[in-house]
């Protein structure tokens, strides 16, 4: 049983889950994710692994409501169970002695830059998170990334806190003034990692990028999560999803992401239809 | 027992039955079974026209050697109960291979009244008489023997992996399966739809391993969740068998195959069969293509079951197959070939895609090709060659590959010294072993995409030679 152990609402219909499923704890490792079932009949989605205990077996995810699936998780409560989980799956990211590395998070993505960035910490590496949010109250995770990094600096669009502008303001300025720096990881909307790969692209330093393509088995039977890098298919779920920024095909991403935007809308449409029925239903019954 | 004095002659003159289908119209609006099965008295009839061969050739055309002619005789006598026990002394998923084998290539192929009449019956009459013994609701569970200690790890629950775990599981040893989906039943129920093979059939199978001691853990994707290495040295398995398939899609390798509408026949047949795409949205959350004219590459199987699927689609008017070889090559069964006739598909032969063409992102259409056929290539097939200046462009909105499928190369990355050849299939001999002392393969994943029966029979080998094994140590 994948039981929720613990449930928190964060900012910005972010939530926190910590779930039981000893065997993806077990060999989970930084850059990994899982695919979630919920209910029967439901669909699979991929959610990255933003931490996890192999001694008391559970896991921890981040989870944006967004459409349908995700938001039907933002009504489960501690004590409910998935239907499944399953993994860890993808190609683990690569840590590597001796390297200073600046994290970018944005979103959900503040969450899967998290365990790497601890990592790289845990082997000696200097490491900078720049993590970002509209305002200040929509920042999530300040306290881990601040334990998990050397140092933390923080983007708002409105200026709340931090830097005001996004978190490639804050990359964009390193690079200007030369700021020691190997590794550059990105992960969260396509349009950041996009624009974070243009930008390091001039100085050549090292950018690695996690791509979110829809998946459905994320074992490399489907297909569904081609993404283009250099001039070669991968399928994220096993080739990656960790790839070279500067040879990814981000517009073609973005555009695979719109697969089914007709048909999830549809399927958003009807569910709120149920849930505000449901909610009169409720009322009446006072 | 006046049948028995039937004689040859008259048993000659009975003409083969036909099942009743659904009606084409209606079937091809509806994902229920498209043929009806026998009564009880269209088999016994049919059992009839069995000559009951002291030397049967059909067994030998049958990959695992069910005893043919002895089960038909039950059916004859209206004996079924004891037919259906004949049958699964060779073949674990009668009421799977009843409806999905090549009879047609296979033991009816060399049934010796098929050379002036039609052949026997043959996969008709096991399908019967699985079904009439799952309806009876009475399967017996064999004893199992005390238990033996010895662990078995099975990958992948596909007919491969399900026949070896029925098997080891009755001569006493500890199985259990791990598979990567979350339903056990491999391309029964991911690949082959509901109106070709009922899920419910395939679940009944599945139970009756559960009821054999077999453990199933799905959710568990060997390679990533565990490897091979780890099951035997730490989790104190004694014996691995792999039967993983072939699940590794090939695509076209054409300019615009990342356009939106473009899928792999596993994507498109997986979102439908396994998520219950057809009922998107209001009873499965899965999304499939909505598209009102589909085309779909390739001529064999998964080209058919993905047609036919597609025209099934309440919002999908028109499906043509784009085949680039004539009707005669093509690797399908012919009863699929008719049955998508039947219903509406069309057949644009001797055509190849050359490109998909979009806008914005999207499929609108696909560059095609005629093609003439030239001399015969490797496979003995003549190799079709394109027609210079025949390009045209088919107007499609959704574009389904099913030109194959290639194995999967996870579990040979993750286990060191598992040997596989130049396609990726794990090397294994006629039992099942490996260059793995302790590690046996079978199905699709050596012998490359071939069929449920072969899958299955590998899977007995391989059960016989690990029983043998774990014997000795
Ligand atoms: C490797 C990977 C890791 C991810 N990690 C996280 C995470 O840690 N936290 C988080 O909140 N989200 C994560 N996502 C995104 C998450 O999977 C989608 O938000 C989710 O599937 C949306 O489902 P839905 O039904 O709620 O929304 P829908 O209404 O179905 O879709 C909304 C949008 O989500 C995307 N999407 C839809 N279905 C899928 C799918 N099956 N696979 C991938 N994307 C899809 C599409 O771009 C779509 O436009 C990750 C995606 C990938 C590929
Ligand atoms: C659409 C389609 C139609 C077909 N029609 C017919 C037909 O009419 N007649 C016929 O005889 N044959 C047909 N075939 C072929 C037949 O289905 C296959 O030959 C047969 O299923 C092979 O069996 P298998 O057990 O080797 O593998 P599969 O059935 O492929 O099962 C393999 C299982 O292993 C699992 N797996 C893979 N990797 C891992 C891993 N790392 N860890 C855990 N689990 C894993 C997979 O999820 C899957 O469930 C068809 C095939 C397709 C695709
Ligand atoms: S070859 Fe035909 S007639 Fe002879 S035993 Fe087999 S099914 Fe009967
Ligand atoms: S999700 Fe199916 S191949 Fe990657």
């Amino acid at each position: 049983m994948f039981t929720i152990l613990e449930k928190n609402d964060l900012a910005a219909k972010v939530y926190r889950y910590v779930i039981n499923a000893p065997n993806v704890a077990r060999k989970a490792k930084a850059g990994q994710f899982v695919i979630l079932r919920l209910i029967d009949d439901g669909e699979r989605i991929p959610i990255t692994l933003a931490d996890w205990d192999p001694i008391s077996g559970t896991i921890t995810l981040y989870v944006q409501a967004i459409g349908k699936t995700t938001t039907i998780m933002s009504q489960m409560k501690a004590g409910d169970a998935l239907l499944d989980v399953v993994g860890p799956l993808g190609i683990p990211s690569h840590v590597e002695k001796g390297k200073t590395l600046v994290a970018l998070g944005g979103g959900f993505g503040i969450a899967a830059i998290h365990p790497i960035v601890r990592a790289h910490k845990r082997i000696g590496n200097r490491t900078i998170s720049i993590i970002g949010a509209r305002s200040k109250e929509l920042l999530i995770m300040e306290d881990e990334m601040r334990a998990a990094s050397d140092e933390v600096r923080i983007a708002t669009d409105d200026g709340s806190c931090g830097t005001k502008g996004f978190v490639t303001t804050i990359l964009k300025k390193m690079l200007t003034t030369h700021e020691a720096m190997d590794v550059v990881l990105a992960i969260g909307p396509v349009v950041m990692m996009k624009a974070v790969a243009e930008l390091t692209r001039a100085s050549d330093v090292e950018t690695l990028v996690s791509l979110n393509p829809i998946m459905m088995d994320g074992t490399g039977m489907c297909g569904a999560c081609r993404v283009m890098v250099g001039d070669s298919v991968q399928f994220a779920c096993v080739d990656g999803p960790e790839f070279d920024a500067h040879k990814v095909d981000f517009d073609l991403l973005v555009a695979r992401q719109k697969m089914y935007s007709p048909q999830e809308k549809l399927s958003m449409e009807i569910f709120d239809k149920l849930c505000k029925a449901q909610e009169q239903r409720e009322t009446a019954a006072w | 027992m006046e049948k028995i004095k039937l004689s040859n002659k008259d048993r000659m003159k009975i003409p083969r039955h036909d099942m009743p289908e659904q009606e084409p119209a209606v079937r091809a609006q509806n994902f229920l079974e498209v043929p009806l099965g026998f009564t009880p008295e269209t088999a016994m009839e049919e059992a009839d026209r069995c000559l009951q061969c002291k030397n049967p050739k059909c067994v030998a055309g049958c990959p695992v050697n069910v005893k043919i002619p002895d089960f038909i005789f039950h059916v004859a006598m209206g004996n079924f109960s004891l037919a259906a026990q004949t049958l699964k002394e060779t073949n674990a998923l009668p009421a799977v291979c009843g409806r999905v084998c090549p009879q047609e290539d296979q033991c009816e192929a060399v049934c010796v009244i098929g050379g002036k009449n039609e052949p026997v019956a043959i996969g008709r009459l096991e399908r019967f008489v699985a079904d009439w013994e799952r309806a009876s609701g009475v399967v017996t569970i064999p004893p199992i023997p005390a238990a033996t200690g010895k662990k078995v790890a099975i990958i992948g629950a596909g007919p491969a992996g399900l026949t070896c775990a029925g098997d080891l599981a009755k001569k006493g040893h500890d199985v259990t399966i791990y598979e990567a989906l979350h339903k056990a039943g491999g391309v029964l129920v991911y690949g082959i739809p509901e109106f070709r093979l009922p899920k419910n059939i395939v679940d009944a199978e599945v139970d009756y391993l559960r009821k054999l001691g077999v453990k199933i853990e799905c959710d568990f994707v060997v390679g990533m969740t565990r490897t091979i290495d780890e099951l035997m040295e730490e989790d104190g398995f004694d014996a691995v068998f792999i039967g993983s398939g072939a699940g590794l899609p090939y695509f076209m390798g054409i300019p615009g195959e990342n356009l939106n509408g473009v899928y792999s026949a596993n994507e498109f047949l997986t979102r439908v069969n396994l998520m219950k795409g057809f009922v998107f949205p209001n009873l499965s959350d899965t999304p499939v293509p909505m598209a009102t004219h589909v085309a779909v590459i390739g001529g064999g199987n998964t080209a058919m079951d993905s047609a036919r699927t597609a025209k099934r689609l309440p919002w999908t008017e028109k499906v043509s197959i784009v085949y680039r070889r004539s009707l005669a090559e093509m690797p399908a069964r012919k009863e699929e070939i008719h049955h998508g006739e039947q219903e509406g598909v069309e057949f644009l032969l001797l055509t190849n895609p050359t490109k998909f063409v979009g806008a914005e992102g999207w499929l609108t259409g696909m560059e095609c090709q005629r093609m003439e056929l030239g001399e015969p290539d490797a496979s003995g097939r003549r190799k079709p060659v394109p027609v210079k200046g025949s390009e045209f462009i088919l107007e499609v909105g959704a574009a389904i590959i099913a030109i194959g499928n290639g194995s999967n190369p996870l579990i040979n990355k993750t286990t060191p010294g598992l040997t596989t050849n130049k396609y990726g299939n794990i090397i294994a001999d006629g039992f099942g072993k490996t260059s793995r002392e302790g590690v046996w393969a079978g199905g699709d994943i050596v012998i490359g995409a071939a069929t449920v029966i072969k899958a299955m029979g590998a899977g007995k080998e391989a059960a016989a030679s690990i029983d043998e094994y774990l014997r000795s140590k």
